[in-house]
């Protein structure tokens, strides 16, 4: 990467105390994103995706500790007094929620809910800014965006919602934008039309993007980068292509198999992944995904392995027998 | 928005049927011959019975229940057979006094309780949100005589600053009367925010954990628009229902602080009615508070829908 990444997170882990003691949501991940490039991060439901998203946005929940450094723009988030954070996000750090049906207030209609971002942050008068809203309406694609702004949320569909959701995100043109699982919550057909929308606008706008998703489908033609990460760590990082033409790390092979194909033959049994993620608030000695992986051995249950490069450059990975290795390499 | 009012109003109908119902009940089933009342206990059988011919106490229940409605829907609540004045002259004499001093408790009752209860949703399970949370409950079971007699000692026997009883009318001296309502409204105050609070607190904190207000935050709002705004409005259901029962129920009156502090209001007047078995201004002043409670909730419904969209819509 040659111009400095718009957004570093260094070595961030989020602790939640439970009942149960210490949960580590989030385990040491460090990632960068250029201005204008595209991350999908991709991750089961649990691995902690979100929690990394909320440290970014510096929106985690009260009890939650976050510890190591959200470099953004040249400056420390974890570190920033909160009015300098307010005025940051929302104007050049925006975020589109998983499910637009409790993401958006039910009291306020769309337009309070649009025109209070931009007159927060760019100097709009009530017209200027009405005007603007109307525009972004239109832009992700919502019809009668005139007549939308006068509605409530609940007179909206789950995908326009999701939509309006879009445009709040842009409103102030940022400079990047975290979709956490922005289609999760929706309709299959209308998946594709968001994140096809979030794709042009992101190139558009030349802004950045993390696409959050556990679909490694999702980021297949979107992304410019993906990182997957299983309980709370990055396990592999590669470029999109790089890592679809050989993925090295266990556990990603398993989740692209997991992902049912149109032309498998009838009844042809999904190989999903056995086994369930590592209870969190236990720390495990080996390797977090050894008990589920079907090329552990020997020193995979004795201790992790580190995120390190391979023969591909920014090709990494967090495994002691990557496949197509003939033996382990660390071992 | 006008089907739905239309809707509500309807339903007003077949409950203020069994409010005026059951009022007719309960004072004609008070043990005691009204004929004997009036009368006293010298009357002789003949003159009891012409009485109760006059008044139509000798006609079957259902006929002086319909004769009853029949007036009161032309207007006419009958007249103290004691003081001659009508049930409408009583009521409207001492109303006004109620209602200043309902007004007057909700609006300090809401201005301590709303506050505080964001203040702690805020900081929910903080030192300062179980200091207010238990200082509400014990406010909650003090009782209206003892706050009463602790604010006149303090206000009016130690500090000299309010009058401890009587009442000024509005018309004669303003301050004057605003004073004279500070304490009573004060204590009915003291008794209703410790509610008001705790639920609207609890409400508050539901509601800050959801989504909308995450997202809220990450729009970059300012923490009072946060709260004010996206927080406040949707997390006020709970307090209006409960705010407007306090209303319905202060409409009649209070009978414990109206007493106390000498103020002529409803709650005096049904006092009075009740002492000398005045069953006509009784039937009357209850069938009017009732009212007044089924209108409150009535209010509150409308308030519903106003805070809440989905409910105006019908879609809750």
């Amino acid at each position: 990467m040659t111009e400095p990444a718009l957004l570093s997170v260094e070595g961030v882990a989020v602790d939640l105390p439970t009942p149960r003691g210490n949960l580590r949501a989030v385990d040491r991940v460090d990632l960068q994103v250029g201005a204008g490039r595209t991350l999908g991060v991709v991750g089961e439901s649990g691995c902690g995706k979100t929690m990394l998203s909320r440290a970014i946005l510096q929106l985690l929940p009260k009890k939650a500790k976050l510890s190591g450094r959200v470099m953004f723009d040249g400056r420390d988030l974890a570190s920033l007094d909160p009015e300098s954070l307010r005025k940051l996000r929302g104007r050049s750090l925006a975020v589109v929620f998983q499910d637009p049906m409790t993401s958006l207030n039910p009291v306020l209609t769309i337009g309070t809910q649009l025109i209070e971002t931009l007159q927060e942050h760019l100097e709009l008068d009530s017209h200027a800014a009405r005007q603007r809203s109307t525009e972004l309406l239109a832009a992700v694609g919502i019809p009668a965006p005139e007549q939308r702004l006068t509605q409530y949320p609940h007179q909206l569909s789950g995908g326009m919602r999701q939509r309006v959701a879009i445009a709040i995100a842009l409103s102030c043109e940022p400079k990047l934008l975290i979709a956490d699982e922005p289609t999760t919550a929706l309709d299959v057909t209308i998946q594709a039309q968001i994140l096809d929308l979030l794709a042009r606008e992101q190139r558009r706008r030349h802004m950045a993007m993390i696409l959050i998703t556990h679909d490694l489908g999702v980021v297949a033609g979107r992304t410019d980068e993906v990182a997957v990460m299983y309980a709370g760590r990055v396990v592999e990082r590669a470029p999109t292509p790089a890592l679809f033409k050989k993925m090295r790390m266990p556990y990603t092979e398993a989740l692209l198999a997991a992902i049912p194909k149109l032309d498998a033959a009838p009844h042809t049994p999904l190989p999903a992944i056995s086994g369930r993620p590592p209870d969190p608030t236990r720390s495990l000695k080996g390797c977090s995904f050894s008990p589920r992986c079907r090329y552990a051995a020997g020193s995979c249950y004795q201790e992790k392995p580190a995120l390190a490069g391979s023969d591909a450059p920014d090709h990494q990975y967090a495994c002691f027998h990557p496949i197509g290795a003939a033996a382990g390499i660390h071992a | 928005m006008f089907g739905f009012v239309a809707r509500r109003l309807l339903y007003l109908v077949p409950v203020l049927v069994a409010v005026s119902l059951l009022t007719f009940l309960i004072a004609s089933l008070l043990p005691g011959d009204l004929a004997y009342v009036i009368l006293g206990d010298q009357a002789t059988p003949d003159k009891v019975a012409a009485l109760r011919h006059d008044m139509g106490l000798d006609q079957p229940i259902w006929w002086r229940y319909l004769s009853w409605l029949g007036h009161v829907l032309e207007g006419d609540f009958g007249r103290s057979f004691r003081t001659g004045q009508t049930v409408l002259q009583a009521v409207s004499e001492r109303l006004p006094v109620s209602l200043e001093l309902m007004f007057l408790a909700e609006l300090g009752a809401l201005a301590i309780g709303i506050p505080l209860a964001i203040a702690c949703a805020v900081r929910s399970g903080s030192a300062f949100d179980r200091f207010m949370t238990g200082s509400a409950f014990s406010m909650l079971s003090m009782p209206a005589f003892l706050s009463a007699i602790l604010l006149i000692y303090l206000f009016a026997v130690e500090l000299r600053w309010l009058p401890a009883t009587g009442y000024v009318p509005f018309e004669e001296d303003p301050i004057g009367n605003l004073r004279c309502f500070v304490l009573p409204a004060l204590t009915l105050a003291l008794g209703e925010w410790p509610v008001l609070m705790r639920v609207l607190r609890s409400d508050m904190i539901a509601t800050l954990q959801e989504d909308y207000i995450a997202m809220a935050r990450a729009k970059g709002l300012k923490p009072s628009r946060i709260l004010l705004v996206h927080a406040l409005k949707p997390s006020s259901l709970t307090l209006v229902t409960v705010t407007g029962i306090n209303i319905g129920r202060l409409i009649g009156g209070t009978v414990i602080v109206e007493s106390v502090f000498a103020l002529p209001g409803i709650g005096r007047l049904l006092l009075g009615a009740i002492y000398t078995r005045d069953l006509v201004i009784l039937q009357g002043v209850v069938l009017f508070v009732a009212c007044g409670y089924v209108l409150m909730n009535f209010i509150v419904d409308m308030l519903y829908a106003v805070l809440d969209p989905r409910i105006r819509h019908g879609h809750a």
